[in-house]
C-alpha cells in the first residue's frame, strides 16, 4: 500500500444529497481512488453527531471524513452549517483527547463532484498515511473496557452539548 | 454491539452485475463471509439480483426459509433500494427491514486491487448485516398532492410546458420576470432551418396561453422563496409593480401616443437597446399580456411626483394607471414545478481582439436578429449605425463557444442561426458574407440540407478562428466605416485579411446571470459550466435532484428550439404524471421524540429548518411534527439526552453499522 505498509482505516460520512451521489459518479465514471475508505450513507451531514466520529476513532479509525453539500446547497436548507460548527468543536475537542485534529476532515462535494471527491479521499488518506496509525484504541484492548470508555466519552460530549432549558 | 436477537434471520445476497461487481470482487468469497456472520441464515450471489429471477430469488426465501431481514450487496441504493423495498413486501416483509451494500459505485468501479476490493466490500456488507438487525417495521405515509403547477420562465420552452398542462385539464401557473412571455424566440425574423417566421408560429401559442382558463399568468414576477416539497410546494411570487391595472387595461397602447416624452429616449432591452423606448412602453408589439408597464425611474410622476399625465388622461374611463402600485408577494401551493428559465447571450466585450462595444459596426448576432426583424429598431432593414446598408459582411461563428478560455462547450445552435444569418442578409441586402467557422455542426434534422442551401446561395465559408478585427486602413477607432478580419484560414494555409462593414458575432448560450440564485432557491443542482443538472443525462433528462422540480429548455443545456419544445412536453408529462398519482409518500426517515427522556431543553428547535419541532410547554418536552420534519436528523445529532430519535437513521443502526465497518476491515 505504502512505503512503511501502513495501510490507514478510514470512515467517510456522505450525505445522500450531494456527497453519496458524487460517489455514485465517480462510480459510473470509473473514477479510482483509495478503498482504504468505508463509506456510510447520512441523510444530511448534519446527521453526524460528533460521538459518531469519537466512536469511530475508539473503534480504530485512523481518520475520519464528513462530507456534505456545499455552503448553501445543503438539501436540508443549511444543516451544513452546524455541520461546520461541530466540525469546528470536535477538531479542538480531539486535540484534547490527543489526537491530531488533521485526522479529521470535513470536504464538500456536490452531486457532479465525483471526480474531486475521489480526489478529495486520495488526498486525506495520503495525508492520514504520513500521520501514521492512531492507536487510540489500544488503550482498551479489552472490548468492554472499550465500550466503557467509549460510553464515558459520549457522556462527556453530551455533557458539553447540553444547553440550559 | 451485537444484538442476541435470536429470532433474527439475515438473508444475503450478493449480486454479480454480470461482470460489472463480478469482475473485481469475489463474489464468492464475499458470499462464504457473509455465511459467517451473526445471525445470518442465508446467503446467496447471483448474476442479477434486480432482475425478476433475482428479486423472485428472494420473495421465495423469504417464505420458505422465513428470513425477517435482508441485506442486498449490489449497486447504490439511489438505483434498487425501491425495488428489493417492494420485492420484499411482496413477500410479506416490512419494506424497511431491507439494507443496500453498496459494492459497485463505491466498491468494484473505483477499485483496482482485488484484494482491497474484496474487504471493502467485506467491510460495507457486514456493516449492512450489523445495520439491517436494529431495522423496526415503519408505517408508510402518504399527504396529498395539490393537482396544480407551476412553470417558471416563459420563454418557449415555459409555454410549450403550461399550454400541455392547460389542455390535460390541469391548473397551470406561469410566472416570467419581464413583462412579456416569449423568451428570445420572441426576438427572431426567422428561424432555422425551415425559416419559418418566428412570430407567426410563436404568437399563436402566447395567445393562448394568455386566453387558456387553466392558466393563471404572472409577468414581471419573480420566485421569491419556494417550502414544502414534492407534491405540496408552497411558493412566493413577488409582483412588480407595472403602475396599470392588468385587470382594467385593454391594450390600447393610447397611453404610450399620449405620454409626456413626445419621443421615445430610453433604450429598450428587449431591442438590445438598439431601439428606444418611452417611460410607459411594451417590450413588442405582439407582448402578451399586451398591457404597457412604467418605469419608475424615468417616469416624471413617479421619480419626479409631477407631470402632466398625459398617459392617464388618453386611458381615460378605462382609469387603468395605478402610480401608488406597490411591489407584493402572492402565495401559490403547487405540486410540482418545471423551471424553464432559459440562457443569456454571451457578452463578448471581454474579449478584446474583436472589437465588441468599441468598433461600433461589430454587433452580436442578437442584436442583428433584432435588427432583420419587422416589429424591430428599423421595421427589419438590416443598416449600420450611420443608416447605410452594409456591402460586406462578416459572420464569426463560436465566439465565446469551444473556448478553454469561455466556454468550453459547444453551444449547439450557433453554426445554424449563424447560417441563417448568413442567408438572411444576402436576401436583405445581397451583400457578399463571410463565415468565419472552425466546424460547421449541422447535425439534426435537415440541418446539412440547409447549410447546402446557403453554400450554394453565394455564401463565402472560411474555415479558421478570427485573430483580430481591427479599423480599415485611414480609419480611427471610433470610425463608422470598414473594418479588417484577420483570419488564419486553414484551408489555405494562410492569414487572410477580409474587409467588411459589419461582423457578426455568433456568441455563446450561456446560463442566467442569477442561475445559481435560481437553482438554490429551487434546491436543485447545476452542473460544472452552470446549467442546471438534470438527475440523470440519459433515463432522467427533465429530472433534478429536487423531486418535483423538473427542468425544460436551454436553462438545462444550449439547445435549439425544437429540442427545447420537446423538453418541455417531456417536462410537463413528468409534472402530469406526478400530480395525478394523488398522493405521495412521506420521507420514511422522520424523527421523534422519545418523550421519557427528553428534558425539554428546546435545543432541537432552533435547529430544525421546516420549524417541525415545538415545545409542547405543559409537558415540557419536544413535539415533532412528521408532516413537516423531512429527516434530515439535525436534532437526532444535537440532542444532548438522546431523546430525539429518528426512523431508519438512528443512533442504533447508525453506530452499529459503524462498528460493523470497523469491526470486518
Ligand atoms: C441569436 C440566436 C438565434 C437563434 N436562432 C434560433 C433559430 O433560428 N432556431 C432555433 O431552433 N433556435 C434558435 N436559437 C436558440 C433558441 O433561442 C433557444 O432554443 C430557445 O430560446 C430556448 O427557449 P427557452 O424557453 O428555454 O429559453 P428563453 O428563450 O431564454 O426563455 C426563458 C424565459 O424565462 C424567463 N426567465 C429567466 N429567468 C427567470 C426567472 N428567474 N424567473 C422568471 N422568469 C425567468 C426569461 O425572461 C425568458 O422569457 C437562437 C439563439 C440565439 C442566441
Ligand atoms: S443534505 Fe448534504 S449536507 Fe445537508
Amino acid at each position: 500500500m505504502s512505503e512503511n505498509g501502513f495501510k490507514p482505516r478510514i470512515v467517510a460520512f456522505l450525505c445522500n444529497w450531494c456527497s453519496y451521489t458524487a460517489s455514485d459518479l465517480a462510480g459510473t465514471s470509473r473514477v479510482k481512488y483509495s478503498p482504504r475508505v468505508r463509506m456510510i450513507r447520512v441523510m444530511c451531514s448534519g446527521r453526524v453527531d460528533p460521538s459518531f466520529v469519537l466512536k469511530a476513532f475508539a473503534l480504530g479509525a485512523d481518520g475520519v471524513l464528513i462530507a456534505g453539500c456545499h455552503p448553501g446547497d445543503c438539501h436540508y436548507i443549511e444543516q451544513n452549517y452546524k455541520t461546520m460548527r461541530r466540525h469546528a468543536m470536535l477538531r479542538y475537542f480531539l486535540e484534547q483527547m490527543g489526537i491530531q485534529p488533521e485526522r479529521l476532515r470535513l470536504v464538500w462535494a456536490s452531486a457532479a463532484e465525483g471526480q474531486y471527491l475521489a480526489e478529495s479521499i486520495d488526498q486525506f488518506v495520503a495525508d492520514v498515511q504520513k500521520l501514521g496509525p492512531l492507536r487510540w484504541s489500544g488503550v482498551w484492548e479489552d472490548p468492554w473496557r472499550r465500550e466503557d470508555a467509549f460510553d464515558e466519552i459520549a457522556a462527556e460530549h453530551a455533557e458539553a452539548m447540553e444547553v440550559q432549558a | 454491539m451485537i444484538t442476541s436477537d435470536e429470532t433474527l434471520r439475515i438473508g444475503v445476497y450478493v449480486c454479480h452485475c454480470g461482470s460489472n461487481i463480478a469482475g473485481t470482487v469475489d463474489v464468492e468469497a464475499l458470499t462464504k463471509f457473509a455465511e459467517g456472520l451473526p445471525h445470518v441464515a442465508l446467503a446467496r450471489h447471483y448474476k442479477y439480483m434486480c432482475s425478476d429471477p433475482g428479486q423472485e430469488l428472494v420473495k421465495r426465501d423469504i417464505v420458505e426459509f422465513g428470513l425477517n431481514r435482508i441485506v442486498v450487496a449490489a449497486c447504490s441504493p439511489n438505483l434498487h433500494e425501491a425495488t428489493f423495498r417492494r420485492a420484499a413486501e411482496d413477500a410479506g416483509l416490512n419494506r424497511f427491514l431491507v439494507q443496500i451494500a453498496n459494492i459497485r459505485e463505491q466498491v468494484a468501479w473505483v477499485t483496482e486491487d482485488r484484494q482491497e476490493a474484496l474487504e471493502k466490500a467485506e467491510s460495507h456488507l457486514g456493516a449492512a448485516v450489523r445495520r439491517v438487525a436494529r431495522h423496526v417495521p415503519l408505517q408508510r405515509q402518504f399527504v396529498r398532492i395539490v393537482p396544480r403547477a407551476m412553470v417558471v420562465g416563459g420563454g418557449i420552452a415555459g409555454i410549450q410546458a403550461a399550454l400541455t398542462l392547460a389542455e390535460a385539464g390541469r391548473e397551470v401557473i406561469l410566472v416570467e420576470r419581464e413583462p412579456s412571455i416569449g423568451g428570445h424566440m420572441a426576438m427572431f425574423d426567422k428561424t432555422f432551418p425551415t425559416l419559418d417566421c418566428a412570430a407567426c408560429i410563436l404568437t399563436p401559442k402566447m395567445t393562448a396561453v394568455k386566453l387558456h382558463p387553466n392558466i393563471k399568468l404572472l409577468t414581471y414576477s419573480t420566485v421569491e422563496s419556494v417550502e414544502g416539497s414534492v407534491g405540496n410546494f408552497r411558493i412566493k411570487v413577488k409582483r412588480k409593480p407595472r403602475y396599470i391595472d392588468e385587470s382594467l387595461c385593454v391594450g390600447c397602447m393610447q397611453c404610450i401616443d399620449g405620454c409626456a416624452f413626445t419621443r421615445a429616449k430610453f433604450p429598450n432591452a428587449f431591442d438590445q437597446g438598439l431601439g428606444l423606448r418611452k417611460p410607459v412602453w411594451i417590450p413588442f408589439p405582439q407582448a402578451v399580456p399586451p398591457v404597457p408597464v412604467v418605469d419608475p425611474e424615468v417616469c416624471l410622476q413617479i421619480a419626479r411626483g409631477k407631470c402632466k399625465q398625459g398617459c392617464v388622461e388618453a386611458c381615460g374611463e378605462r382609469n387603468a394607471f395605478r402610480f401608488d402600485q406597490q411591489e407584493r408577494i402572492e402565495e401559490y401551493e403547487v405540486g410540482a414545478v418545471v423551471v424553464a428559465t432559459g440562457f443569456h447571450a454571451f457578452d463578448p466585450s471581454v474579449i478584446s481582439y474583436y472589437g465588441y462595444g468599441k468598433y461600433p459596426n461589430v454587433y452580436t448576432s442578437l442584436e442583428v436578429e433584432r435588427l432583420l426583424n419587422a416589429g424591430g429598431p428599423t421595421s427589419g432593414k438590416l443598416v449600420l449605425r450611420d443608416g447605410s446598408t452594409p456591402k460586406r459582411v462578416g459572420i464569426i461563428h463560436c465566439v465565446g463557444s469551444r473556448d478553454a478560455n469561455y466556454h468550453a462547450y459547444c453551444s449547439r445552435v450557433c453554426c445554424m442561426y449563424a447560417l441563417k444569418l448568413a442567408h438572411l442578409v444576402r436576401e436583405k441586402t445581397e451583400a457578399e458574407v463571410y463565415n468565419c467557422y472552425i466546424d460547421i455542426r449541422a447535425a439534426g434534422k435537415g440541418f446539412e440540407e440547409f447549410y447546402n442551401r446557403v453554400q450554394n446561395e453565394g455564401v463565402q465559408f472560411v474555415r479558421g478562428k478570427v485573430a483580430d478585427i481591427t479599423p480599415a486602413a485611414g480609419q480611427g477607432t471610433s470610425a463608422e466605416g470598414g473594418l479588417v478580419m484577420k483570419v488564419d484560414d486553414t484551408l489555405l494555409g494562410s492569414i487572410r485579411e477580409i474587409n467588411v462593414d459589419m461582423v457578426i458575432l455568433a456568441v455563446a448560450l450561456e446560463p442566467q446571470a442569477d442561475a445559481n440564485q435560481v437553482r438554490r432557491t429551487f434546491g436543485i443542482s447545476c452542473s460544472a459550466e452552470g446549467f442546471f443538472l438534470e438527475k440523470h443525462p440519459k433515463l432522467a433528462p427533465v429530472n433534478t435532484a429536487n423531486d418535483g422540480v423538473l427542468v425544460a429548455g436551454a436553462c438545462q443545456g444550449a439547445k435549439d428550439i425544437p429540442d427545447t419544445v420537446a423538453q418541455a412536453d417531456a417536462a410537463a408529462a413528468k409534472a402530469l404524471a406526478l400530480i395525478d398519482a394523488g398522493q405521495i409518500e412521506l420521507e420514511p426517515n422522520t424523527a421523534w421524540i422519545e418523550e421519557d427522556i427528553c428534558s425539554g431543553c428546546k435545543t432541537c428547535i432552533n435547529l430544525c429548518p421546516y420549524q417541525a419541532i415545538r415545545a409542547d410547554e405543559e409537558r415540557k418536552i419536544a413535539v415533532v411534527d412528521p408532516a413537516l420534519c423531512k429527516g434530515c436528523g439535525t436534532c437526532v445529532a444535537a440532542c444532548p439526552s438522546g431523546a430525539a430519535r429518528q426512523h431508519l437513521f438512528g443512533d442504533e443502526q447508525i453506530s452499529e453499522e459503524l462498528e460493523g465497518l470497523m469491526n470486518y476491515v
